[in-house]
């Protein structure tokens, strides 16, 4: 405890002294450290009270009751809890700084079939935004392009690095497409104004008939030996193709769900839903058919004026029951993402067992993202990427987070905020 | 004999009638033989139906020159009358519509040019002349000089049943004035009944292209603001000079004034601005007023009514079933008896065919609202006598007696009967066929003789309804015939199936004898004659009988989750909880709560009271009710942004109760909510507080006595920064807003001198009267100086933030409140001098460059610096978190629990200045209560009731039943609409569309984006 508050004393001391710049990454983790005495929530369900976690080189060497830690450097986690670090499964990080400032926004290229964008080369390791996640957790992010039909690649990286390339996690993971909508148009003569009676489901499924012909030129590209000409588009399509990278579906509707599977079917991809407010109608499919989803931000209005008041909110429950393997995401663009924990918390009021909602922002959303190999929960031989607080982790009231490691090392959690804090703080001497 | 002779009348009138009735004009050339007439005719043996109250059996009526002369049992027939023959047939006053826009051509109209949120400004109106400054005030309009006749619509018009219309051009707020004129195909000249019969008003304000007013709100104020300044206009100031549209609505006001509302609160805010100047209008509606009808009764106003029922939708397709709204299925389902609805009520209220996709559905959707409850008497009264009354055209239309313009129609049969068809529809004594089939009564029984060369056959024939005969030979052979009055055709086939012939036969009908000519299946052709025998017994055809219905309830709101019936106010006692006073008695453990008659009567232990219903609080925790300091919900429009200065605007006029935000942010603990204008302009309109009493209406919501606040607002959104297109708009830097305020303020200032002086000199016995304009818009600034009115003034940086309190420290007021104020912990000592509040999010930052710098300790540190801090939602969805928004402050800053829930209690009623009333758990305030199944502050709780003045408006219990019950009805509703497609019932599915989804309307402040779901359309993206 004392350590950990000499870093905390100390990085304010720094960051007051040189300003917000100066918030280094940190270095390679350099000698054995143990947090004893912890309750240990493991990520994948199971919770270790009094536990201790040991990590060396940035891995999980050993985890729970009875771990020898003699000569390494120990933090006691007694009364604390302790976390694998949360995973921003679906977001924008990096890529916009200021929302309407469109200088600061390399979220979205111009063109509807972009299969070769790359959302990792334009991360930006020095936004803002990022120190502030993780005080609240959160330690890796799927940084997602956005823009036309098929936007381009996904790629997870780790929040404390000096340039992408550093902070690149697993380049690539999923290529992103766009579900054009098959809502139903509709007039409705109502209070105040009608919407146009085009007939947008038409509009939509015909757009669906062009992204297939794509997949199909694209698939026949790549069969050949050699091909004429380079395509960069379609070549940029072959880890898809080649089943090492997944389709990320963005939808919202049953039936823009069910074309996605059946698209998915045509071409053999691996799916998953991104949004899917609605896929609680239609869980037991999700679940026969192994379909994953990404759950954005639960902190929205019902889709319909009819639905159950708190239908997002209990959307993760119905999931969790119906077997399917989802996580849960905060794509919020007015709080930055931060509040992940706490979209887990509200699952958690409306049924989701604790360690479910863990798990729906750690363990679930590593597996989808597919690096449970190396991360999502506390076990051994996954990388240090922990989280300690003081108390509940999804809860407001208590989350306070007094630690954290990425890859074994420890990382500072001032950011920008905490300084303005500190600053006005020494202004009005308040303590 | 007597039919023949009138089929020769016919013929004449269809070939000269033409000319016959354009009564010769004594100004205009003859280019011809002058042909003068007496047009006189009398129409006998006719069931006559004067009006609604009155039928005269085989009666007499006698018209001239297009008047009534005389009617009655016994009338003298004028030797010079041409005779018509009625037997069998009703006579009816032809039907008036008072909503349309006929003979006049709507080609200047552009679409809605209302613009939104970013659009490029007009600051001045584009219409070119002596006019008044906004371009939507077109009083100066006159339908009458527009008007010409259109002949193809009138006749779709006369074959509705109509002789007269009431007609204007639908352009603009103030629309000038209506003419009134009849649908007879007469000069101009003559078919003009009444000039200026009629003064019109609208929401729209149609083709102006100006950007004042661009919201519903601006368009009261403009309407209030023109009445004050027409008033002001009649003292002749020199500064106005010549203004003709202040002329015309001068002139205009001794008319009927007619408002088009087109929808229920609609209705009730068109009759509140009537109500501040004296003005009763006539208030079409839109045919939802059932759903508020006790509010519409109580307006007093007659109203126009149109019979656009929704249509039904395709059933077929369960996954776009989801998006149909029960709101919308239960409308479909109800609409037809809103005007049943309104009878029963005692609401006078005329018909129109205004707002139907064809007008050809108008006498069907008459039949189906009395099918649906309206008596057919209020329904002839409401074509008739009702729409003439209200333009005070009585006395000339409207029913049948002598002096009257002859306006009537010859019917089969009681006008709104199922088969009853309208023959004739005379306009100012101008005959207009409508339909000619079955004038004439050619059913019976037949002797058919046939004759071949020289050989006969004889056969019966039996002429039956709908076209249908039988032929009676050795079989029975069904055949058809036609008959258009005059020439009969009939046919019916020899053999069967597909090798079936037909026999044709052709000719025409004398009194009792069918003659002509005919050919058999082998070609030969014969001549025919048809003896009548004996007529054929008829079912009596009425109409049908209203069955049950079996129609859903209304509900209040008209929304799932709405009541039946309203909740009512009982005593009870909590027992047993964990209670947060937000007191400085703090956190009561193991605590009752007595409610009774809506307020805390007590707290403490182990309370009792005989006629109290036990509530078990055990486990449980107890908050005051949560207050949203800014909120946008439950408003038709939030932003009026068509100039920099609205001070005039007022949300109080648009309240929109039938918002499932009240509902949704009920459920999670908002018991009061300030309704703020948007921040699309540095000062914008005032605000209105409302607790959140689901079910009620727009004017139950509002929070009784509390002061008055308006909303200011600085920044980027003010100055337009987002624009892509840029801004032309003043200002555009924070050096103009500040210069914005001083200005309006300043003359704020001189406006109240002008009015002190003018109230001084006024009461100086022999002084020439000083006349101030009144003006809306400096009278709310007036009480903000005075410390009437108070200012919550949305605000980022702290530049804007010390120069705006600079300002009002000028003017002698404090700014009461700084909303959102991201950077408030930057300039906290200095607000605190000042004695400002602050109002905040918990951590939103860096959407926007004014909230880079946004920090999520603000609240904490203000609060540390002994500011009054709450915390605000400005966001349909988060308020339903407030608790949790506040349980943030913990987090960042190091609140403690109790600090962090008076930020959305305690502190947001004392910067409402409510505190008096609402905000803590105290004897003697309101029982605005939350019981949390845990913690407020923790991220688990839910609450469990939500409770208002002593009424549980949200139960998490009945909540749940609820849910239920909304799919059951939505399912019966569903299934009612696919029935009717299997039964196939004509005018239902002939309009059948697909299903529609329910998009929501949600208004926001236009300041940043908001998660609000798939269906949400953001109001400023229509509207704003």
């Amino acid at each position: 405890m004392k350590k950990i508050s000499y870093i905390i004393i100390f990085s304010i001391y720094f960051s007051c002294l040189f300003g917000q710049e100066t918030i280094l990454p940190a270095l390679p983790q350099s000698e054995k450290i143990a947090l004893v005495n912890g309750t240990i929530h493991v990520g994948n369900g199971s919770v270790i009270e009094n536990g201790s976690v040991v990590f060396e080189k940035g891995k999980i060497i050993a985890v729970g009751l009875n771990v020898p830690t003699n000569g390494m450097k120990t933090i006691d986690c007694k009364g604390k809890h302790i976390y694998p670090g949360l995973i921003l499964p679906a977001s924008k990080l990096g890529l916009i700084e200021v929302n309407s400032i469109r200088a600061t926004i390399d979220a979205e290229e111009i063109g509807d079939f972009n299969p070769s964008m790359r959302s990792i080369v334009a991360y930006n390791t020095d936004s803002k935004v990022i120190n502030t996640l993780r005080p609240n957790g959160i330690l890796l992010a799927n940084v997602v392009p956005d823009g036309g039909t098929i936007s381009g690649t996904s790629s997870v990286v780790q929040l404390d690095a000096w340039n992408w390339e550093d902070a690149a996690y697993k380049s690539d993971v999923a290529m992103v497409l766009r579900m054009p909508s098959l809502l139903n148009s509709g007039v409705r003569v109502g209070q105040r104004g009608q919407r146009n009676d085009e007939d947008r489901l038409a509009m939509g499924l015909k757009k669906v008939e062009d992204i297939k012909a794509f997949f199909r030129e694209a698939k026949a590209y790549l069969a050949s030996e050699k091909p004429s000409q380079t395509n960069l588009k379609f070549e940029s399509l072959r880890n898809l193709f080649d089943g090492k990278q997944k389709l990320f579906v963005h939808c919202s509707i049953v039936k823009e769900m069910l074309v996605a599977i059946e698209l998915s079917k045509e071409f053999g991809f691996e799916i998953t839903l991104v949004g899917a407010e609605d896929s609680w109608q239609i869980a037991d499919v999700l679940k026969t058919h192994n379909i994953s989803v990404i759950l954005n931000s639960m902190h929205s209005l019902p889709t319909m004026i009819d639905d159950d008041v708190d239908q997002p909110y209990k959307t993760p429950a119905m999931l969790q029951k119906a077997g399917v393997l989802f996580a849960i995401n905060d794509n919020d663009e007015h709080n930055r993402y931060r509040n992940l924990p706490f979209n887990a918390g509200t699952a958690c009021a409306f049924g989701l067992a604790k360690e479910e909602a863990l798990q729906a922002i750690t363990l679930n959303t590593a597996k989808i993202l597919g690096i449970s190999d190396i991360t999502g929960s506390v076990e051994i031989g996954k990388h240090a990427n922990l989280v300690v607080s003081s108390g509940d982790l999804l809860d407001m009231r208590t989350n306070d987070v007094q630690a954290a490691f990425i890859q074994g090392r420890q990382v500072d959690l001032a950011n920008k905020q905490t300084h303005l804090n500190e600053k006005y703080k020494t202004k009005y001497g308040i303590k | 004999m007597k039919r023949s002779f009138y089929r020769i009348i016919f013929c004449y009138l269809f070939i000269f009638g033409y000319q016959s009735f354009t009564f010769s004009q004594e100004t205009f050339p003859v280019n011809d033989v002058a042909n003068p007439r007496q047009e006189c005719y009398a129409f006998i043996n006719a069931k006559i139906v004067s009006d609604s109250k009155t039928t005269i059996d085989s009666a007499t009526l006698v018209i001239r020159k297009g008047v009534i002369t005389t009617m009655g049992k016994n009338a003298t027939i004028p030797k010079d009358a041409v005779l018509v023959d009625c037997k069998g047939k009703y006579i009816y006053p032809s039907f008036i519509d008072l909503y349309t826009d006929y003979g006049i051509s709507t080609k200047s109209i552009n679409s809605e040019n209302s613009g939104n949120f970013n659009r490029t400004t007009q600051i001045e109106s584009n219409t070119k002349g002596a006019y008044g400054w906004n371009e939507a005030i077109k009083s100066q309009q006159q339908a009458h000089t527009m008007y010409s006749k259109n002949e193809s619509k009138a006749k779709t018009m006369r074959s509705l049943g109509f002789g007269a219309t009431l007609s204007h051009l639908k352009d603009g707020i103030a629309r000038g004035t209506g003419v009134f004129v009849s649908l007879a195909d007469n000069a101009d000249n003559y078919s003009i009944l009444k000039d200026k019969a009629s003064a019109h008003y609208s929401f729209s304000k149609g083709s102006s292209s100006q950007s004042y007013p661009s919201s519903i709100m601006g368009v009261i104020s403009l309407l209030r603001q023109t009445y004050y300044d027409a008033k002001w206009y009649e003292s002749k100031p020199k500064e106005e000079g010549i203004n003709l549209s202040l002329e015309s609505w001068l002139a205009n006001q001794s008319l009927p004034q007619i408002f088009e509302a087109n929808d229920k609160w609609n209705v009730l805010r068109a009759d509140r601005i009537g109500d501040e100047f004296g003005k009763q209008y006539i208030i079409k509606g839109s045919g939802n007023e059932y759903q508020r009808v006790k509010e519409i009764k109580a307006t007093n106003a007659a109203l126009i009514i149109p019979l656009n029922y929704a249509d039904a939708m395709e059933t077929d397709d369960v996954n776009d079933l989801r998006f149909v709204g029960l709101d919308d299925l239960k409308h479909w389902e109800l609409g037809p008896a809103n005007p049943g609805v309104l009878e029963k009520e005692g609401i006078v209220f005329s018909l129109t065919t205004s707002d139907l996709k064809s007008e050809s559905d108008f006498l069907g959707n008459v039949k189906k609202a009395i099918e649906f409850g309206l008596s057919e008497a209020k329904a002839l009264d409401a074509l008739t006598i009702v729409p003439a009354a209200m333009i005070g055209m009585d006395s000339k239309l409207g029913s049948l007696s002598t002096g009257k313009i002859a306006n009537f129609l010859i019917t089969s049969g009681p006008i709104f009967a199922e088969k009853t068809v309208i023959h004739q529809n005379w306009v100012q004594g101008q005959m207009f066929e409508v339909k000619k089939d079955g004038w004439e009564d050619i059913k019976g029984n037949y002797s058919m003789m046939i004759s071949n060369q020289g050989l006969t056959d004889s056969f019966k024939v039996v002429v039956n309804e709908n076209g249908n005969a039988q032929f009676i030979q050795k079989d029975t052979l069904s055949g058809k015939y036609s008959f258009d009055g005059s020439l009969i055709k009939m046919s019916y086939p020899v053999g069967k199936g597909e090798k079936s012939k037909d026999v044709t036969l052709s000719g025409v009908v004398m009194d009792k004898l069918l003659l002509g000519k005919g050919m058999d299946v082998d070609g030969k052709e014969f001549t025919w004659t048809g003896q009548f025998l004996s007529p054929i017994e008829m079912k009596s055809d009425s109409l049908k009988a209203p069955k049950d219905l079996e129609l859903g309830a209304v509900t209040f709101p008209f929304l799932s989750y709405g009541w039946v019936e309203k909740p009512k106010q009982s005593d009870f006692i909590i027992k047993n909880a964990t209670v947060w006073t937000s007191e400085k008695e703090g956190v009561l453990q193991n605590t009752d709560v007595l409610v009774s008659n809506g307020k805390i009567k007590s707290i403490g232990k182990g309370l009792n009271s005989p006629q109290a219903t036990v509530i078990d609080g055990t486990g449980k925790h107890l908050s005051a009710g949560i207050i949203d300091e800014h909120s946008h919900i439950v408003a038709s429009s939030i932003n009026e942004g068509g100039q920099s200065i609205t001070s005039e605007v007022r949300i109080a006029d648009v309240l929109f109760p039938d918002d499932m935000n009240i509902y949704r942010q009920l459920s999670g603990g908002v018991t009061t909510s300030h309704i703020l204008h948007g921040s699309a302009n540095t000062i914008g309109g005032q605000t209105q507080l409302i607790k959140m009493r689901w079910g009620a209406s727009d004017e139950e919501l509002k929070f009784a006595g509390a002061d008055p606040f308006i909303k200011f607002a600085l920044g980027e959104n003010v100055k337009r920064s987002s624009r892509a297109t840029g801004n032309n708009r003043f200002p555009d830097t924070r050096m103009g807003v500040d210069q914005v305020m001083m200005d309006a303020f300043t003359r704020a200032s001189d406006y109240q001198k002008m009015l002190k002086e003018a109230e001084e000199n006024n009461k100086k016995k022999g002084s020439t009267p000083m006349v101030v304009r009144r003006d809306l818009e400096l009278d709310a600034l007036v009480e903000i100086m005075n410390k009437k009115r108070f200012i919550t003034c949305h605000s980022y940086v702290q530049s804007e933030i010390n120069a705006a309190m600079k300002v009002a420290e000028k003017f002698g007021f404090v700014i009461n409140t700084f909303t959102h104020i991201l950077e408030g912990y930057k300039v906290a000592d200095i607000m605190k001098a000042h004695g400002a509040n602050a109002s905040t999010f918990s951590d939103w930052w860096n959407y926007k460059m004014e909230v880079v710098d946004a920090i999520a300790y603000n609240a904490a540190i203000m609060d540390k610096v002994g500011l009054n801090v709450a915390i605000n939602s400005d966001d349909a969805e988060m308020a339903r978190r407030l608790n949790q928004e506040a349980a943030k402050s913990i987090k960042y800053g190091g609140l403690t629990e109790v600090e962090a829930l008076d930020m959305v209690t305690i502190n947001p009623a004392k910067m409402l200045h409510i505190d008096n009333q609402v905000g803590s758990i105290k004897v003697g305030k309101d029982a605005d209560l939350v019981l949390w199944s845990d913690n407020p502050l923790s991220i688990y709780a839910k609450p469990e009731k939500t409770i208002v003045d002593g009424i549980v408006y949200f139960d998490r219990v009945e909540d749940a039943k609820m849910r239920v019950a909304n799919k059951a009805e939505k399912n019966r509703l569903i299934q009612k609409m696919a029935s009717l497609k299997k039964s196939g019932k004509g005018g239902d599915i002939k309009n059948m569309t697909r299903a529609r989804p329910r998009f929501e309307f949600v208004n926001s402040c236009g300041d940043h984006e908001h998660n609000h779901g798939l269906l949400e359309i953001d109001s400023d993206e229509l509207a704003e």
